[in-house]
């Protein structure tokens, strides 16, 4: 598959003020767990789709609320439906949360880098997610089983704090039962009903399988699993300019205008979210930010 | 569950926990193994009861669960292929802090206690060897505890 150009933000089409949010409408709203849903938003009339690249994120504002920065988690090739699993945490994610279908969010971007799934081809691919990591790289997947032969192995660890936690349920059954990708899930606690692991997400490193050599990993969570999940991964015999992680900070402007979400000499919503873990991991080692 | 002297079936040099071993210790050790398979909800160890013996996990899933008074009980970890149970053989009083429960069917290599202890205490170096194995599983499990306090699946 041809490496995809850098889609243009819808905010940023002839006439249109990238500041200005454009109004889709939420098609559908799932819920996946007790805090957190996906909303599915399509168009107006007259706006093509946005296409967008795996880790890419947009700008959701709820009028009247306010605005936040929300990953991007439905499948590239149809960005007719542009999915977003949104937690309820804080204003605008909560008011996100009860965004009914039906009613409209203003969409701008979209925004930020990407994962660099051309530099994947040909290598053992490792997809570690924490908590609400998944959605970030749910892309990714989508992508890479598109295009299955052009990747080696794909190993996924997806850990949450409980069962319950898990989002995308009935699809990581479908994930776990493929032949062509391990797909693990671990959790912190659990009751007798889970026949699943239990145990962190670094704990499943070291029965991963591959070639240390040859392989990419791209890490989405707290900052402190990417942290001890590189750390796991430099053990197995990955080096740090071989594994990749999203960062998340206070995006505001999203075009690198603000500084709010500045790290360093980065902004993460303009160099970022994806950054090689060479970059910044002495950021994530900073006492005082 | 099944048991058997292990003769003929699985060998401790082929367990992680012996890899690169050099000098037969798993060879010395391999004659005093007990091979036992588990199935889906049988109880390899139980909260309370004696510490009687080292536990190699090398098929399965195994689940370490908590007993909590007027809760059901919690799983806080689980040892797959390539684990071992614990220590708690090792020190006084030998005694389980845990229960064990097959999630899968599991099979092992088990090495009765006293069996063990003096088999380390009569070659110092083997001793020395097998601490120096089983301190990281330690302190694995301390840090995976402490990284578990921090909530690492949180976000």
């Amino acid at each position: 598959m041809a490496a995809r150009s850098m889609p243009v933000p819808v905010s940023d089409a002839p006439g249109v003020s990238p500041w200005v949010p454009v109004p889709f409408r939420v098609e559908q709203r799932a819920v996946e767990t007790a805090d957190t849903i996906t909303i599915a938003l399509t168009p107006p009339k007259g706006v093509p789709p946005i296409p967008f690249r795996p880790g890419q994120f947009n700008m959701l504002y709820v009028f009247g609320v306010g605005e936040a920065a929300i990953s991007i988690a439905g499948d590239p090739t149809q960005p007719e439906n542009l999915f977003h699993t949104i937690r309820s945490a804080g204003r605008v994610s909560a008011a996100l949360s009860q965004a009914a279908p039906g009613s409209t969010v203003g969409v701008r971007g979209p925004y930020g880098t990407g994962w660099p799934l051309a530099e994947a081809k040909g290598k053992d691919v490792i997809l570690v997610a924490g908590g609400l990591g998944l959605p970030p790289l749910r892309p990714v997947l989508y992508e890479m089983l598109r295009d299955r032969e052009r990747y080696g192995r794909i190993e996924v660890i997806y850990g949450a704090r409980t069962p319950k936690d898990l989002v995308y349920y009935n699809q990581i059954q479908k994930w776990r039962d493929r032949t062509d990708l391990r797909f693990q899930t671990t959790v912190d606690a659990a009751g007798r009903e889970w026949y699943g692991d239990v145990g962190l997400v670094t704990a499943r490193v070291p029965d991963i399988r591959i070639d240390p050599a040859n392989a990419i990993a791209f890490l989405c969570g707290p900052e402190i699993m990417m942290k001890f999940t590189a750390q796991a991964l430099e053990a197995k015999g990955m080096t740090d300019g071989s594994i990749y992680v999203s960062l998340e900070r206070n995006m505001k402007c999203a075009v690198g205008i603000c500084g709010h979400c500045q790290l360093g000499p980065e902004f993460v919503c303009r160099d970022g979210p994806v950054f090689r873990y060479q970059d910044v991991r002495r950021f994530l080692s900073v006492r005082e930010l | 569950m099944t048991s058997a002297p292990s003769s003929d079936g699985l060998r401790l040099v082929d367990h992680r926990f012996f890899e690169g071993v050099k000098g037969g210790l798993p060879q010395r050790l391999q004659p005093l193994t007990i091979e036992r398979t588990y199935e889906l909800g049988d109880m390899l160890v139980r909260e309370g009861d004696i510490a009687d013996r080292f536990v190699l996990i090398f098929e399965g899933k195994v689940a370490l669960e908590i007993v909590l008074p007027d809760r059901p009980r919690v799983t806080i970890q689980t040892l797959g292929g390539g684990e071992v149970l614990g220590w708690s053989w090792l020190l006084p009083p030998p005694q389980w802090w845990l229960d064990a429960r097959a999630v899968k069917r599991t099979r092992t290599l088990e090495i009765p206690a006293p069996e063990l202890r003096a088999a380390l205490d009569a070659r110092p170096e083997d001793g020395y060897e097998f601490l120096l194995r089983l301190l990281p599983v330690v302190a694995q499990r301390l840090d995976h505890t402490r990284l578990q306090l921090m909530d690492l699946h949180g976000g």
